[in-house]
């Protein structure tokens, strides 16, 4: 779930708002975008490139590995099975809101066809100084720029901050990984991390996470027999429980998705889980000694 | 969203799952004259919650006058911060057994998960935890759905008796409850075996999917709302994401995460924020109206806005919040920190308008604001 400059990328949605204008950054920056779907203006140019009718026409027409889907929520699984069955290998899903029982139906398809889905409500994947996808900031060189530490967010503002303050300390960033924000997700704060692991220009591993679910306590059992030192700040410690808090997996029901269950299990893993973001660069520049 | 226990038993009963019949009663008086048709019956409080027995909004009634002083004091209670509106009084079953079954949407497998137990009437999770083998579960590939035949291999060996077939069809009827109506979970706890083999749902706790509500808009009607006072009313009418909090440091900041990051630094300093209001995502044009709902709340003493603009960008949120500035001349002190999308604009925006100039570390605005809020 790492984007590489040489991934070619679909945007489905294209034509929206939003997508415009994300699409227009992230050319700029330098991702491969070839086209982008809009069933009802297929045949049309917009981002100075291609809109088809579907993604599967986009794929007979030009290849690409990766699709990026902005649509409304309630034709996010639509779209996304187009993709799966047009052969894409990637899917970065940014829509917030889209029912989760659609949700779990193209994770599924998924899974059949060997594709890779990052989110729902995922703010995007950047690969500074290379290319992004999504509404990230990547082309802000006092946030983000190329070096040896990956990021994985639940969050997209807060991911953000976070490498500002490792830039500050003078470390960029050799990918970041937005996981997204809802209660069930494609790939899970851990698949981010043995990714992260795997790969060669990282050295070291930031994770932002917050209360809800157990994708952090999940992602700790792998932390614990890494080898790169790991760094954690997890959001909304001094959040009520019972309340969703903005996102819709940020939720703390019972005991389950507590902070204080992640900080312990990310701690008994020896990840340093810090007390505020403001300190990420510096604990991180300290573990890397 | 949550909803009552009535409101969750009409989708069973909507699946041909067997119900109580039973009346709602907003009166002491509609709850005697309920009994009157019914018979012995089971009062019951409506919130949004559980645990309503141990909190005396479950009681029983063998007469229409018993039925009247017992909803005459279950009305009005408060359980779990929810004052008791209506009753729902219900015909009364001899039960045989205590069963349970759910369905809900699991993380962990990405897909939905059915359960079963022959130990109904408790909590699952404490019977999981300690018998575990009378929990039956399984994910089910939510393409392929959960028919009778996966719901029999689900629940063999469990020693039903007749009532295995019977069990088998109603867990098939609540995973299409479930699929029909957008559940996040659909649980009924206990269902009742009784002395006729009959199985009946005696409670029913159903949570819809928020997302799924959009496509359900007369359903999601049916739901009791989160929003608890009047500022979070108005948030909510806003399209705005607003928990009211009990302390004095008013925030606005931008993505859940974010946002809730501010309310630690300030809890790390020791303050405490007013209200959780984020306005990420598409509401980042909303800074105006999000800034003067903020504002409304008269315990605020100090505002913190914090920005870290991805999707949001900065510089329209700062148009946003500079507009509400302008129109209501607050008094309270105001502090800013802000980067990311537009941040060039945004400060430079602050600056020249308000004479404002930004924080550029998150902990010295919090440090800040807190101090002030003293």
């Amino acid at each position: 779930m790492i984007v590489r400059g040489t991934d070619r990328v679909l945007v489905q949605g294209i034509t929206g708002r939003q997508a415009s204008f994300w699409t227009e950054r992230m050319q700029a920056y330098g991702t491969r975008v070839i086209g982008g779907v809009n069933p009802k203006k297929a045949g049309t140019t917009h981002c100075n490139v291609p809109v088809y009718g579907s993604a599967r026409e986009a794929m007979e027409a030009r290849r690409f590995e990766a699709s990026v889907i902005i649509v409304p929520p309630l034709a996010v699984c639509a779209a996304a099975l187009d993709a799966i069955e047009a052969g894409a290998q990637k899917l970065v899903v940014l829509t917030e809101h889209t029912p989760v029982q659609d949700v779990m139906v193209l994770l599924a398809a998924a899974r059949d066809n060997g594709a890779r889905v990052v989110g729902p409500n995922t703010a995007g994947l950047v690969t500074p100084g290379e290319c992004f996808v999504g509404f990230m900031p990547a082309f802000n060189e006092r946030i983000f720029r190329p070096g040896q530490i990956g990021v994985i967010s639940r969050s997209g503002s807060l991911g953000t901050l976070a490498c500002l303050y490792l830039l500050r300390a003078g470390l960029g960033q050799s990918a970041f990984i937005g996981i997204g924000g809802d209660p069930i997700l494609g790939t899970t704060m851990r698949d981010a991390l043995v990714e992260l692991d795997r790969d060669e220009r990282t050295d070291g591993v930031l994770l932002v996470g917050e209360i809800g679910g157990v994708t952090e306590e999940d992602a700790a059992e792998y932390a614990a027999d890494m080898k790169k030192p790991v760094v954690a700040f997890i959001a909304g410690g001094a959040s009520p429980p019972g309340k969703r808090m903005g996102h819709a997996g940020a939720i703390v029901m019972g005991t389950s998705g507590s902070y204080a269950s992640k900080r312990a299990a990310l701690e008994r893993a020896g990840v340093n889980v810090l007390g505020t973001p403001s300190d990420v660069g510096t604990a991180m520049a300290e573990a890397l000694k | 969203m949550n909803f009552e226990e009535h409101a969750g038993k009409a989708l069973l009963a909507a699946a041909g799952i067997a119900i109580p019949e039973g009346r709602l009663a907003t009166s002491a008086d509609a709850a005697a004259r309920a009994a009157a048709e019914l018979g012995a019956v089971v009062i019951k409080a409506q919130v949004p919650i559980g645990k309503r027995g141990k909190a005396g909004g479950v009681r029983t009634a063998d007469s229409p006058t018993a039925a009247r002083a017992r909803a005459a004091q279950i009305l009005g209670m408060e359980i779990g911060g929810h004052r008791v509106e209506r009753v729902l009084v219900e015909q009364r079953f001899d039960i045989a057994r205590e069963l349970y079954a759910a369905v809900l949407n699991d993380p962990a497998c990405k897909s939905p998960l059915v359960l079963f137990s022959t130990l109904g009437g408790m909590d699952i999770e404490e019977v999981a935890a300690k018998q575990p083998d009378a929990v039956r579960r399984t994910p089910v590939d939510i393409r392929a759905g959960f028919d009778e035949d996966a719901a029999r291999a689900l629940i063999r060996g469990l020693a039903l008796g007749d009532a295995e077939p019977r069990s088998a069809t109603l867990l098939a009827q609540l995973y299409h409850a479930y699929r029909a109506n957008d559940a996040e979970l659909l649980e009924i706890n206990p269902l009742s075996l009784t002395d006729d083999g009959e199985l009946v749902a005696l409670d029913c706790k159903f949570v819809m999917d928020d997302s799924g509500a959009q496509r359900r808009p007369e359903l999601a009607a049916q739901g009791v709302s989160d929003a608890a006072t009047e500022l979070e009313r108005r948030g909510r009418n806003l399209g705005l994401r607003f928990i009211e909090l009990d302390g004095e440091v008013g925030v606005l900041a931008n993505g859940a995460g974010l946002t809730m990051t501010t309310l630690d630094v300030i809890a790390r300093h020791g303050g405490r924020a007013a209200n959780f209001l984020e306005i990420g995502g598409d509401a980042y044009v909303k800074g105006k109206p999000a800034l003067e709902l903020v504002l409304a709340n008269p315990r605020v003493k100090s505002l913190l806005i914090n920005f870290c603009g991805a999707i949001a960008r900065t510089d329209v949120m700062m148009e946003g919040v500079v507009a509400a500035w302008e129109a209501l001349r607050p008094e309270v002190p105001a502090f800013f920190t802000v980067h990311g999308t537009g941040e060039d604009e945004a400060i430079q925006m602050l600056r020249e308008r308000l004479g404002i100039e930004p924080y550029d570390a998150l902990d010295n605005a919090v440090q800040a604001a807190v101090e002030a809020a003293r």
